[in-house]
């Protein structure tokens, strides 16, 4: 099927969309019975270094419930100026500019290779971007003063008209002023009190004075008061003064007393930055950067108390109905999120701390928001460090790698619904026609609202197909899906990015065999895990397991062939060779297993798979290994711990972990030294080599990984020997050593212990 | 002295007067009707000078009587009215020749005799008055000022007539005895003032023996010849004679005498008893009766007093016998009198039981073993050994206690005892402190506490041998065995937590909302306090003060600044939640000064600048205290919104809270000041401030309270020894329980009144004992007790109690205690009570400490004839009877004020002092002599300062010379001089000089800035200084002295009958 591979690539990298299935079922029924649902990962914002934006705007279908965007799909009617809606078949004039219309003079997003295009639109006020640095104080030296650093430097990464805010917490919250001279003045909130937005704003004086009487004179522009002028300033103006303030701040000076944890007021001064955003610049482009080094110790959204003794809530503890602040907690942060999200604001996460600080409360904030989160063990490490440049870096054009405010709506032609979203979204709540009853991930709408997203971010947006089985869509019909993502770029442009798709409808029945070859098993492998990963955020992680099995054993019922009572004559066409491998460790991967992981892991873990692409969650799924020695090239081999052998190097590769392990007997021999001997040379390529790819992942990947360089029998090998499928400890009847990845042989059955497949078989 | 000096000037006055009438119309308007009469006043004057003054009283006074005007008649009403009326004093003038005049000094001492007739007829009259002074009057007024020895013009008259007033005030019974025995002596005895009057002044002094002489009985106290020696003398002049003793200011007596004397010049006191007696057996059998009949003119007077006016009064006597504002008991004198007998020596604590010198006297005090009446002032040094007595005297028992009392350079502060690990001893009962009474046995092994007799061990590191006296051999080494007051350093038993408290701190909270930064008031404040925080108060030596400081500013919100001294810059922190107040930093908040100079000098150069262009007129001002509190403390708690309850955190937090308010509107002082109230802080205000006109004043109180010595977190409690126990509290402090006063600040200002009661016999020869034991915490942050011990007589004998009692001191207790009624009661009721109260002390001295005398006298203890004066005075005060333009926020500032005041601050202030400046000679480096509270006592020539602790007049007559008007305020005519003007310029000239000097030694006398207001003769401004001539009678219907007493007369007759 290499023609169905190169398509699907194509499609990536031109559309930035992978769908499951890329030959859909024409029916509702046949469409339930593939198991895997119609569904896409979309990454709107995907890097198109040829796509260069037009300088106009959409012209969008008439209907009011459609206002579709004309796209190379429509059937143009050259001499009418007419075109036709291929979404509800409308018949739309086009507008006056486009009077020149002709076959030979087409726009833009008339031509094929514009199935995704960009739109700049012209009109509006363009607004700066905005950073609001929200910073605990509650640290240790050296982290307070890593962090320092990290955020002075940051000031020189930023637009020089991009305006900064900060405020500090402690016990106490400051809103820094940042304007004044010979004196710094702050605000400051007691840590333990909920202020409504509406009291923050009062108290921070964002609330102009009622003046009555006072009308605005004709003739003279309203003197608009820059009344967030105090606490949010353009970084060129108050460079120095920031620098400065930020070189001053201290750690929380209040006493903390053995035995206790530092009263830390995360909960208000996040309230307090999404209160200050809300009054000053809602629905602009903003982003608050959260930099905590422990849990909120009191407050609203506290998540453990500061008796050091009462230890911050495990999954057992959670289990046990047992953690007395996480739902007050949670809902503190749900609330904050949502109404970050409804102004159009993100919120980023960066916690370093060597216990866990709240990630799992707090985790709407980024999550719903399009935020980043960050978990390092401390703010002086270069996980960290680089982690938190890295986000500001640029793209080809010099644009940073960021954009705000995103709305994402979803079209569809009339054989398909959309269920739903599951990504860095949040519901916009629109109805429409195209709204399916059924939901899956986020649905009940057909817009989203995306406050931060990268180029990488990507939504996995289910579809329903509605069309009945009793009614066929004639042959050779298309359906066609358009996904219009309005944002806000960081030039501060207002954008509009197109991307309209079509597949091709088949008869399952009939032509079963095309729809099989089209499948998408690494699409569908991720689409399945968030689909997972959502459930198991709200429910019991064995209903998630069995839930994934039963969908496994059905997709393997539908496509495998087998003979009954023989377990080896199960065979899977190539398409879905991978699949089940995929989902064996998805079962075994920390965004459904919580064993071994904290809450706040689990929730970091799960936060980031729900927004990478898919080649990286894939990496989730299945960390790479690869392995290097003398025999040949570097080559991946089966995350299996038969792949762990003397004479060789590993380097393994979780996403989260890069992890290099070097054989027995090559630990022996970098311990006698023979690298630094010019006669074994060989030796020390060998050894480097790793380390230069490693390096290459490092550099390329947000956030950075953990970097972990260990060698048989050190303690750190447990990072490795935690992923591989632990077949060498078991007697079994194949030897899977010889399988490699590029064999396409399906993973033995029984190695699952908890999935009878023979007996469902 | 005035009308004498206005009598050249009288024609000036003349003229106005017609000016006058209207003016004085309108004021006397709101007094019973007397509004018809003016006009034909008005008529008077012009033809018969004389005689207006008469009218005048007998018409405002006494309708019906009004017919009288024309003339002696008119004077017989004005004696019915006698009781109040002015009309009395204006007959005596009209009638009184300079025959009389002379008799005058002698039977009253108080040479003033010829105000007599203006006292009585308030400012109102004077215009009147002067008109119809004629030569006559003229000559009387000389010879009052000869009385009073200050006019040194008319002295050969002066001389002679002085030294009965001194007489008079000096010993009641003496002056009885000269005046009616022989003038002559009346003459003698010059006053005190009166130079050269050496005659006068060895008659006194021989008075006591005398006395003692006489009431043999009475071991008593120089005073206690008055008592019993006047019934003797008495007996053996007459019964005038006796009356007179009594002194007490025996109006009616005296007044007799003058008014005999106007009758019939030559007319001596016999006449007149006889008289009067027939007319007093009528009233009262008077058991008195027989021995010295009532004399009619004085029957009537009293009952002429409006209840009584429906007695016919014997007209004709009556209007000679009028009371005579001079023969009445004088203030100035007595406090003259006192200081001359009492201020050299030294009082000597040793003695149980003794009366010390008054607080207008300048004494040095050697403690031998109890404490000093710098700390301890009783209203009685004698107390009733069972409550029957103490009830029926009704005589208050009471304590004004100020712990941290300031001393004068010459005597030592308390000696600090450091009785190290173990603490100081005290009892095991009742845990009262080791002092001078505790007495050892058993060799020396066990003491036995002199408070509740419980016996205790010596510890053995204290053990000391007791010599053949029972003695300590090393009483004399040991202060706590010595003294009268003294100290230990606290253990850290004593400290909240049990921990040692860390320094205190000054939190300045600086208000600026757009009036203050208009008013220039905050950058007046910053600039000050830039060179004020170099004088923070230090303990002892200490090179530099221990104590911090912080800055709050607050309009809307509440800024805090770090000014810790590493910070390049100050922060400021501003704190919109004000309902819910915290203080936003710890570290840098409270600073040492000399470390963070200079973000300190950085910080106050911003504020003025910061909020200069604020518009916010808002300001918050519970959560400013609030925060202020949270700052000293570690911990949060949750607030609320009452003062009160904020006022008891503060309390237990230990911070002590001083407003300085800048009202231009009604503020609400009197739930403003709960707080400092409650927390033993201080309330100033400065009503509409103005930097021009009042940053003196402000600054200077600044100044003041941020330098004083303040001891912080105190708690105070008196132990009493069994029979009586403290059962009530004034003050500026907080009550948690009903014995521990809980002071967040004690300063060496504030005052605490304990009221005590019995509840058990006391006995004779143990007497009662006072241990009054502070603990708290020195400005240089160390724990320390302040033990002052008080050793009282107990008596059988009511005689003995009245013996003993000190006015000026019940007088601060009963005007606290009416000051607190007015919370709870009508301001009526109040007044009332402290009317039946006095009345009630005096009925009871009258029926069983006086000898037997004619109901129709008024005979008042010697040691409380004051009492009636500044009885008035405290009922014709602002909070008792507030006039239309006393605000409700001055009530209660005034009110708050003398809560803490001590007994010296409220002596002055409810009878404030009135110094004429022109009449001694500039050279002359004394204060002069002060004259009393009246406008009689004003000439036109003269210039006089009047102060009261708070405020400060210097009153310009209209007709003083022009030169001193030149040297003083640099302008060449009384017209010119800017009425109210509050500084005087400065001029090189010994005039110019000696007030400048004079005003700034009052000033420094005071706790608080006076302001200087100067108020020319006939300003409008002059209503404002004549509210403090508290002798008179005033605008908002306080009565004057005169009438007071014949008022208070007539209750004590009633209650007698």
């Amino acid at each position: 099927m290499a023609t169905y591979l190169e398509f699907i690539q194509q499609n990536e990298e031109r559309d930035g969309v992978r769908f499951s299935w890329n030959v859909w079922p024409s029916s509702r029924l046949e469409a339930t019975r593939m198991v895997v649902p119609l569904a896409c990962l979309l990454t709107p914002l995907k890097e198109r270094p040829d796509l260069p934006p037009v300088q106009y705007e959409p012209v969008l279908c008439s209907r009011t419930t459609c206002k579709a965007i004309l796209n190379p799909l429509c059937q143009v009617d050259y001499r009418a100026k007419l075109w036709a809606c291929n979404f509800c078949f409308q018949r739309n004039q086009f507008p006056p500019a486009y009077t020149g219309i002709s076959e030979v003079n087409q726009p833009a997003e008339l031509m094929p290779q514009f199935s995704t295009i960009e739109y700049v639109i012209q009109r509006g006020a363009q607004s700066p971007l905005i950073f609001l640095y929200v910073v605990d104080t509650c640290l240790e030296e050296d982290d307070l003063q890593a962090l320092k650093e990290s955020l002075q430097m940051s000031l020189s990464l930023l637009p020089p008209d991009a305006l900064v805010g900060l405020i500090t917490f402690g016990r106490m919250v400051q809103v820094h002023e940042l304007s004044c001279e010979g004196i710094s003045k702050s605000y400051v909130f007691r840590g333990t009190k909920d202020l409504t937005a509406k009291q923050i704003q009062d108290m921070l004086g964002l609330t102009k004075p009622a003046m009555p009487m006072q009308q605005a004179r004709p003739g003279q522009p309203q003197e608009q008061p820059f009344v967030s002028g105090r606490f949010l300033q353009p970084i060129h103006k108050i460079d120095m003064n920031l620098t400065d303030l930020l070189g001053e701040l201290q750690r929380d000076p209040w006493p903390v007393t053995q035995g206790k944890r530092p009263l830390r007021s995360t909960g208000v001064a996040l309230s307090i930055a999404v209160g200050l955003l809300e009054g000053t610049f809602p629905n602009t482009g903003a982003r608050i950067m959260l930099f905590t080094g422990g849990p909120p110790t009191q407050g609203p959204g506290m998540v453990v108390g500061d008796e050091l003794k009462v230890p911050i809530r495990s999954w057992h503890d959670i289990e046990k109905d047992n953690a007395r602040f996480m739902k007050k907690a949670t809902k503190h942060y749900e609330m904050l999120a949502n109404r970050t999200a409804t102004n159009g604001h993100c919120i980023d996460i960066y916690a370093c701390a060597l216990d866990q600080t709240g990630l799992l409360e707090m985790k709407c904030c980024a999550n719903l928001t399009g935020g980043h989160m960050v978990m390092g063990d401390s703010f002086n490490t270069s996980l960290f460090k680089q982690t938190f440049q890295r986000i500001f870096s640029k793209d080809f054009n010099g644009d940073f790698r960021m954009a705000f405010g995103a709305t994402l709506e979803v079209k569809t032609s009339r054989e398909l619904k959309v269920a739903g979203a599951i990504g860095p979204c949040v519901s916009l709540n629109v109805k429409g026609p195209c709204v399916s009853e059924n939901e899956l991930g986020v649905g009940g709408t057909s817009q989203w609202k995306i406050c931060g997203l990268d180029p990488t971010s990507t939504l996995g947006i289910y579809f329903e197909v509605v069309n009945q089985h009793n009614a066929p869509v004639p042959q050779g019909g298309r359906g066609a899906i358009q996904f219009v993502t309005q944002y806000q770029h960081s030039s501060t442009q207002r954008r509009i990015r197109v991307t309209t798709i079509a597949r091709n409808w088949a008869d399952a029945q009939s032509q079963l065999r095309h729809i099989e070859a089209a499948f998408d098993q690494e699409a569908a492998a991720v689409l399945m895990a968030r689909l997972g990963v959502f459930r198991a955020e709200s429910e019991e992680g064995p209903d998630v397991l069995r839930w994934l099995d039963r969908q496994l054993i059905r997709l393997c019922q539908k496509f495998g062939q087998y003979n009954k009572e023989d377990p080896t004559s199960f065979r899977l066409s190539d398409s879905f060779s991978l699949y089940p491998q995929f989902m064996f460790h998805l079962r075994r991967s920390p965004f459904l297993q919580v064993f071994n992981n904290s809450p706040d892991e689990s929730s970091y873990y799960r936060h980031h798979f729900a927004r990478q692409d898919l080649t990286q969650s894939l990496i989730m799924i299945q960390p790479i290994l690869y392995s290097y020695s003398f025999h040949g090239p570097p080559e991946p081999v089966l995350l299996d711990s038969s792949s762990i052998l003397a004479d060789r190097i590993l380097l393994m590769d979780t996403f989260f972990q890069i992890v290099i392990y070097l054989g027995e007997t090559i630990a022996q021999w970098r311990k006698a030294g023979y690298q630094d001997m010019a006669e074994y040379e060989n030796f020390k390529h060998l050894l480097q080599a790793p380390l230069d790819d490693a390096q290459e992942i490092l550099q390329a990947r947000f956030p950075m990984p953990r970097y972990i360089n260990t060698e048989h029998g050190g303690s750190q090998a447990r990072f490795l020997l935690s992923k591989v499928n632990p077949s060498q400890t078991h007697n079994n009847l194949y030897a899977w050593g010889q399988v490699t990845l590029t064999s396409l042989q399906p993973p033995p059955l029984n190695t699952w212990q908890l999935l009878p497949c023979s007996s469902l078989l | 002295m005035n009308v004498n000096q206005s009598a050249p000037p009288v024609p000036p006055f003349g003229q106005p007067q017609p000016v006058y009438t209207g003016y004085h119309q309108s004021s006397y308007g709101g007094q019973p009707g007397s509004t018809a009469p003016p006009t034909p006043y008005g008529a008077y004057n012009g033809p018969v000078p004389g005689y207006q003054q008469t009218p005048l009283p007998g018409v405002s006074r006494a309708p019906p009587s009004s017919e009288a005007p024309p003339a002696s008649t008119a004077q017989a009403p004005c004696g019915q009215a006698a009781y109040g009326q002015f009309g009395q004093g204006d007959v005596q003038n009209g009638p009184s020749s300079t025959v009389q005049m002379q008799r005058f000094p002698g039977s009253q001492p108080f040479g003033s005799v010829p105000l007599a007739p203006v006292v009585s007829q308030p400012t109102v009259l004077q215009p009147y008055g002067p008109p119809p002074t004629s030569a006559q009057v003229t000559a009387q007024l000389a010879g009052m000022q000869i009385g009073g020895a200050v006019a040194p013009a008319l002295p050969p008259v002066g001389l002679g007539y002085g030294p009965p007033t001194s007489l008079a005030s000096a010993s009641g019974s003496y002056p009885n005895s000269g005046l009616y025995g022989s003038y002559p002596q009346g003459q003698a005895p010059p006053l005190s003032q009166a130079q050269g009057h050496l005659g006068a002044q060895p008659p006194q002094r021989s008075a006591p023996p005398q006395a003692s002489g006489f009431t043999s009985p009475a071991s008593g106290g120089p005073r206690m010849p008055s008592m019993t020696g006047p019934l003797l003398p008495g007996q053996g002049f007459g019964g005038p004679s006796v009356s007179q003793p009594n002194h007490v200011s025996s109006p009616p007596p005296q007044a007799l005498p003058p008014g005999t004397q106007m009758t019939g010049p030559p007319g001596p006191p016999p006449p007149m008893h006889s008289s009067q007696q027939p007319g007093y057996q009528l009233q009262q059998n008077g058991s008195f009766g027989p021995v010295r009949g009532p004399q009619p003119n004085y029957g009537s007077p009293y009952p002429g007093a409006p209840t009584f006016g429906s007695q016919p009064g014997p007209p004709q006597p009556l209007p000679p016998k009028r009371l005579d504002p001079d023969a009445i008991p004088s203030p100035i004198q007595v406090i003259e009198d006192d200081r001359n007998n009492r201020g050299s020596e030294p009082f000597v604590t040793g003695v149980r039981g003794q009366v010390p010198p008054l607080v207008t006297t300048n004494f040095l005090v050697k403690d031998q073993g109890n404490a000093s009446p710098r700390y301890i002032r009783c209203t009685s040094y004698n107390i009733p050994c069972t409550s029957d007595m103490a009830k029926q005297a009704q005589v208050p028992l009471a304590a004004v206690i100020k712990p941290l009392a300031r001393l004068p350079p010459e005597e030592a502060s308390p000696y600090v005892v450091d009785h190290g690990e173990s603490g100081p001893l005290r009892c095991n009962r009742c845990k009262a402190y080791m002092c001078p009474f505790m007495q050892f046995v058993e060799g020396g092994r066990r003491f036995q506490c002199c408070f509740c007799s419980c016996i205790n061990d010596v510890p053995p590191q204290y053990f000391q041998h007791l010599d053949h006296t029972g003695k300590r051999v090393d009483a004399y080494d040991r202060p706590e065995l010595s003294l009268g007051s003294y100290e230990f350093l606290a253990t850290v038993d004593y400290c909240k937590n049990n921990k040692f408290p860390s320094p205190p701190a000054f939190i300045f909270m600086i208000d600026v909302s757009y009036n203050a930064i208009r008013s220039g008031l905050v950058r007046l404040l910053c600039e000050e306090l830039k060179s004020l925080l170099d004088f923070l108060p230090r303990e002892g030596g200490a090179e530099e003060s221990a104590i911090r400081v912080g800055f709050v500013t607050y309009n809307k919100v509440l800024h805090f600044y770090n000014v810790k001294s590493s910070l390049a810059q100050p922060q400021m922190m501003v704190v919109s939640d004000v309902a819910d107040m915290f203080v936003p930093l710890l570290d840098g908040f409270l600073v040492n000064v000399s470390e963070s100079r200079a973000v300190i000098t950085s910080l106050l150069d911003q504020i003025p600048e910061m909020f200069a262009d604020t518009r916010e007129t808002e300001t918050v001002f519970a959560p400013v205290i609030q925060a202020g509190m949270e700052a000293l403390k570690t911990l949060f708690q949750p607030q609320t919104g009452a003062y009160q309850t904020l006022a008891k955190e503060c309390v237990a937090q230990g911070c002590c809270v001083d407003l300085f308010l800048f009202p231009n509107q009604y503020v609400d002082v009197a739930t403003l000041s709960v707080v400092p109230q409650l927390t033993g802080g201080s309330v100033y205000k400065y009503a509409c401030f103005q930097v021009e006109n009042d940053q003196e004043r402000f600054l200077s109180d600044l100044r003041r309270d941020v330098q004083k010595v303040v001891g912080f977190d105190a708690v105070m409690r008196v132990r009493t020894s069994t029979g009586i126990r403290a059962v009530d509290f004034f003050g500026a402090f907080y009550m948690s329980n009903t014995t521990d006063v809980e002071l967040a600040g004690l300063d060496g200002d504030k005052t605490v009144t304990v009221e005590f009661k019995h509840d058990d016999r006391l006995n004779e020869e143990s007497g009662a004992l006072l241990q009054c034991a502070l603990l708290y915490t020195s400005c240089a942050g160390q724990r320390r007790l302040r033990i002052h011990n008080l050793a009282l007589n107990c008596c059988t004998q009511l005689a003995d109690l009245y013996r003993n009692c000190e006015t000026d001191t019940l007088i601060n207790y009963m005007a606290k205690f009416a000051y607190r009624g007015v919370l709870n009661s009508p301001v009526k009721t109040v007044r009332d009570t402290l009317i039946t109260q006095c009345a009630q002390i005096l009925a009871c001295y009258r029926k069983n400490c006086a000898s037997p005398s004619s109901a129709g006298q008024l005979i008042l203890p010697e040691c409380m004839k004051l009492l009636p004066v500044y009885l008035n005075c405290v009922l014709k005060s602002d909070v008792l009877q507030p006039g239309a333009e006393v605000t409700t926020d001055d009530r209660a500032y005034v009110r708050q004020l003398v809560t803490s005041m001590d007994v010296a601050e409220t002596n002055v202030f409810f009878y404030p002092r009135l110094l004429p400046l022109t009449k001694s000679p500039i050279e002359s480096a004394t204060e002069p002599p002060a004259v009393r509270a009246s406008e009689e006592r004003l000439s036109n020539g003269d210039i006089y300062l009047l102060e009261n602790g708070l405020n400060l007049f210097l009153w310009v007559g209209a007709s003083v010379q022009q030169g001193v008007v030149q040297s003083l305020f640099s302008v060449s005519s009384f017209s010119q001089i800017t009425s109210g003007l509050s500084v005087l310029p400065v001029l090189d000239n010994p005039l110019s000089k000696k007030v400048r000097g004079l005003i700034d030694s009052l000033r420094a006398q005071r706790s608080r800035y006076m302001k200087l207001i100067v108020v020319k003769q006939e300003d409008k401004l002059e209503m404002l200084f004549k509210h403090f001539l508290v002798e008179d009678k005033s605008l908002s219907g306080g009565a004057s002295y005169v009438d007071f007493l014949c008022h208070m007369h007539k209750e004590i007759r009633q209650l007698l009958s």
